[in-house]
């Protein structure tokens, strides 16, 4: 895909955010402070007007453009996790105009890394992590299987809403949650879930 | 003297911690960085940056944080702004920010400052 073309599926996450607004909003008041829909629909509805006029430009500007607007925007830990997350896959772009899976799959990996370190978080802590890693995994995997892009995007997305159940069986350690600790059992992380409908926008897409 | 930012979800509570600096530093160079930006609970990346940026000097700055994003968001602030001499402390924020606008007041350096602040959080109370 071309960068018009990411242009085009980061202002479809934001029309799911906006959608999936009240239902984030009220995962997240179960267990944190009932933030994360307005601040994902928030924050993308900014990104999709900054990144609009950057159909010349690579695709790291674009999603280093949309890391540096969703810090500013969103307002809650989403900010500067899922910010932390395009502009490390801008890095990954830098200069490039055409985006394969090998590129999304190097994407994803270095968004993975970069939440690890910001959110100073592992696998298991009740977090978007618990998300993003199988996706990752599973991608990985239907690729070196012999999948094509798309199916192996699926299977990323099979593994995500899996790792979303996961989250329903697991006390928070990390992020707002914490706080309730093992009364957060038996909720899903928010945050969890949006980066499953995320994932699902860029599996619609290919 | 050193500056200090006081970075809360809040926008009250940041704006009152500063104020209950002045106690005993009234004339510290001390800024708050509180709520989204947006009227809400949460944290504003350009609060943040314009707060560090109006108490910078070449003494240094630390900044006090409450939890959660605030943490990741002044990392990122501090990252971006690349000063080497302005520095995150895991205090409590009310206590942390009397400790290290006293001692800044005092005319002592980075190092001094971000003890204090850091001492703060072990000191007991009784």
């Amino acid at each position: 895909m071309n960068t018009e073309q990411v242009i085009g599926i980061i202002a479809l996450m934001g029309k799911r955010m906006e959608q999936e607004k009240e239902f984030l909003t009220d995962l997240d008041n179960a267990i944190a402070d009932g933030d994360h829909g307005i601040n994902m629909a928030r924050g993308f509805a900014a990104v999709e007007a900054k990144i609009a006029p950057l159909g010349d430009k690579d695709i790291g500007t674009v999603l280093k453009t949309a890391g540096m607007t969703l810090v500013s925007a969103v307002g809650g830990s989403a900010g500067p996790l899922y910010g932390t997350a395009f502009m490390r896959s801008g890095v990954v772009m830098n200069g490039k105009t055409e985006m394969n899976i090998a590129d999304l799959t190097a994407c994803l990996k270095a968004s993975v890394e970069g939440v690890m370190q910001r959110g100073k978080a592992v696998k298991g802590e009740k977090t978007m992590l618990d998300s993003m890693i199988p996706a990752l995994e599973a991608i990985e995997n239907g690729i070196n299987g012999g999948l094509d892009s798309k199916d192996a995007v699926l299977c990323g997305v099979k593994a995500a809403r899996e790792g979303v159940e996961y989250t329903k069986t697991i006390a928070a350690t990390k992020g707002r949650a914490s706080y309730i600790g093992e009364r957060s059992i038996g909720h899903q992380d928010p945050g969890a879930t949006s980066f499953t409908y995320l994932l699902e926008v860029i599996a619609d897409a290919l | 003297m050193v500056g200090i930012v006081i970075v809360s979800h809040s926008e009250k509570l940041a704006e009152g911690v500063l104020d209950a600096t002045k106690i005993m530093a009234d004339g510290c160079p001390i800024a708050a960085a509180g709520g989204d930006g947006f009227g809400g609970y949460g944290t504003s990346y350009d609060k943040i940056k314009n707060a560090i940026e109006s108490v910078y000097s070449e003494d240094g700055v630390v900044v006090l944080v409450d939890m959660g994003s605030a943490v990741m968001t002044a990392e990122m602030v501090i990252e971006e702004l690349g000063f080497g001499n302005v520095s995150l402390i895991d205090s409590p924020i009310a206590e942390g920010a009397i400790a290290a606008s006293l001692s800044s007041f005092c005319g002592d350096d980075l190092e001094a400052v971000k003890q204090a602040a850091l001492l703060a959080k072990n000191d007991p109370k009784w």
